[in-house]
């Protein structure tokens, strides 16, 4: 079945609750988002989600050269990054829009929907 | 002197054909790039072929033939490159369509396909040409003034994209099939309009659009017969394209509504429109859905069509359609022609009040600024008209429009 990455973006300085006004709000949303993971499960759309650390937390790594570089901070300089996300399985994009409505209605933010790779377009690639 | 009938044959089941074939394959071959160009090579077979052996007795069923086969070639030619997967491509889906949807033709998943929410609306135009229509991607690119190859990669990125985000290629569910089909009204009236009121460019209609929006609301009357809004949009562009002659003068200027010769209008259409439109209100007063925004654009239209000339125009009804409208669609260029008819019926004074309040959000609309210096020159305030005029003309993009804009504005006393 198809897999989609749902993510999450949020402001790189967060603020003492998060996107939220308020903990009030933010309790809240965890806990609208808690129920919307119970009911992927329940679906069987959940393949895996969670929530991110801070983007000041982030090491980059160059692992290309003789001996790998480190980096303090996130690969992209943004000011929004990636907060958290969902992989789920769904038949197909109106399914995955319409958990991705769900899921954004439950976090409170708007949520980018986009497919994974599948064996068949990875064999579609062009041959080397 | 097989020629002229030959290609007249070929276009005609170009017309008949493109759509049902390129869906079937599409269907069968879960493949739009291979159900497109399939399509297209066996029009380009018989444009070879018929000509020297004669247009087949089912023109159709050799296209669909024809198509089927080179389809099958080609996955096989790309499945032989990649020996493994072979097995894998040629397992193709040859079953009846499945019933998933109130109505199985597959052109229907194909029209909800490419005018999918999750594509651009620029996309969904130019796919629906392109697999709908069977327009060519540098007749669509011409249309919209674009590159042609800007355009065939605008249509060749919505491809991959319904591919690989696996957009389904179905008829949505009863649940949701009235607000996905608003969104496929709205991709066949703004080709309509863009051929209409074409925004840019030089020439002032473009028929090619109208007379292919036409076509796409006609096949969608066919796939929907019992939707009212499917019926209220194929009467609406048929009611506005019959003023299609009368609309620009020999000169290319715009010719208002109230200006218009009303006896070059085509009556034929004017007809089917009207038939339309009655056939809605009484399938509303038996009981069906309260009309949407096109079948009241189309009475309003009806309103226009039935008056032996503009004075006998009947302005209480119009305003009343539109004040139904505005329930529906409280935009502020359905109030901006409410007010232009309440000022037909309430004076100029009381049209122009109506429209200031609109000021704000249509200031970048030429069409407000006209309506304003046509109530400020009845309302005999010259100066005021002229600034709005100058304003029209600047932000209008069509020819015939400025022609007819500038005109007025120098028919200003003083």
């Amino acid at each position: 079945m198809p897999r989609y990455l749902l993510s999450v973006y949020g402001p790189a300085e967060r603020p003492e609750f998060a996107t939220y006004p308020f903990q009030e709000a933010m309790l809240q949303a965890f806990a609208d988002t808690g129920a919307f993971n119970e009911r992927l499960h329940r679906d069987g759309h959940f393949v895996f989600a969670d929530g991110l650390e801070p983007p000041t937390t982030a090491t980059t790594v160059d692992g290309q050269g003789e001996k790998p570089a480190f980096t303090d901070g996130p690969y992209l300089e943004a000011k929004e990054h990636l907060d958290g996300f969902w992989v789920i399985e769904a038949a197909d994009l109106d399914v995955a829009l319409a958990l991705a409505a769900e899921g954004s209605k439950a976090c409170r933010g708007r949520v980018e929907v986009r497919p994974f790779r599948t064996e068949e377009s990875v064999r579609a690639l062009p041959a080397p | 002197m097989t020629g002229p009938t030959v290609e007249q044959a070929i276009t005609r089941v170009h017309h008949e054909e493109w759509a049902r074939v390129v869906a079937g394959l599409a269907r069968r071959f879960g493949d739009l790039d291979v159900a497109e160009e399939a399509t297209a090579e066996a029009f380009v077979a018989a444009a070879e072929r018929w000509p020297r052996e004669g247009v087949p007795p089912n023109p159709g069923g050799w296209i669909a033939t024809t198509a089927t086969r080179k389809a099958i070639d080609r996955l096989r030619r790309e499945s032989q490159r990649d020996a493994k997967h072979q097995a894998a491509r040629m397992v193709y889906d040859d079953s009846p369509p499945e019933p998933t949807g109130p109505v199985e033709d597959d052109r229907l998943r194909l029209i909800f396909t490419c005018c999918h929410p999750a594509l651009a609306m620029e996309a969904r135009v130019a796919l629906t040409l392109r697999l709908l229509g069977g327009l060519t991607v540098a007749e669509i690119a011409r249309a919209f003034l674009v590159q042609e190859n800007a355009m065939a990669r605008r249509i060749t990125r919505a491809k991959a994209k319904i591919k690989a985000a696996h957009i389904p290629y179905r008829v949505p569910s009863a649940d949701d099939i009235r607000e996905r089909l608003a969104g496929v009204l709205a991709v066949v009236y703004l080709v309509f309009n863009e051929g209409y009121l074409a925004s840019e460019g030089n020439d002032p209609v473009r028929v090619d659009l109208t007379d292919e929006a036409i076509r796409l609301g006609r096949l969608l009357r066919t796939l929907l017969p019992d939707d009212g809004e499917v019926v209220g949009l194929l009467a609406l562009m048929l009611l506005t394209d019959a003023r299609r002659s009368a609309r620009v003068s020999r000169t290319g200027e715009l010719v208002t509504l109230d200006e218009q010769d009303r006896g070059a209008w085509d009556r034929t259409l004017i007809a089917e429109g009207n038939a339309l439109v009655r056939e809605r209100i009484e399938a509303v007063a038996a009981g069906g859905d309260p009309p949407g925004r096109y079948q009241l654009q189309a009475a309003i239209n009806v309103v226009h069509t039935d008056a032996p000339s503009a004075r006998d125009t009947d302005w209480s009804t119009i305003v009343a359609l539109y004040g139904r409208l505005v329930l529906l669609d409280p935009s502020p260029i359905v109030r901006l022609n409410r007010a232009v008819a309440v000022a037909e019926v309430d004076g100029p004074g009381v049209g122009l009040a109506e429209i200031d309040r609109l000021a704000e959000v249509l200031d970048g609309y030429h069409a407000f600024h006209a309506a304003r210096a046509d109530l400020l020159r009845r309302l005999g305030r010259g100066g005021e008209s002229r600034a709005a005029y100058d304003r029209a003309i600047d932000l209008a993009g069509n020819p015939a429009e400025r022609a007819y804009l500038t005109r007025r504005r120098d028919q200003l006393a003083g």
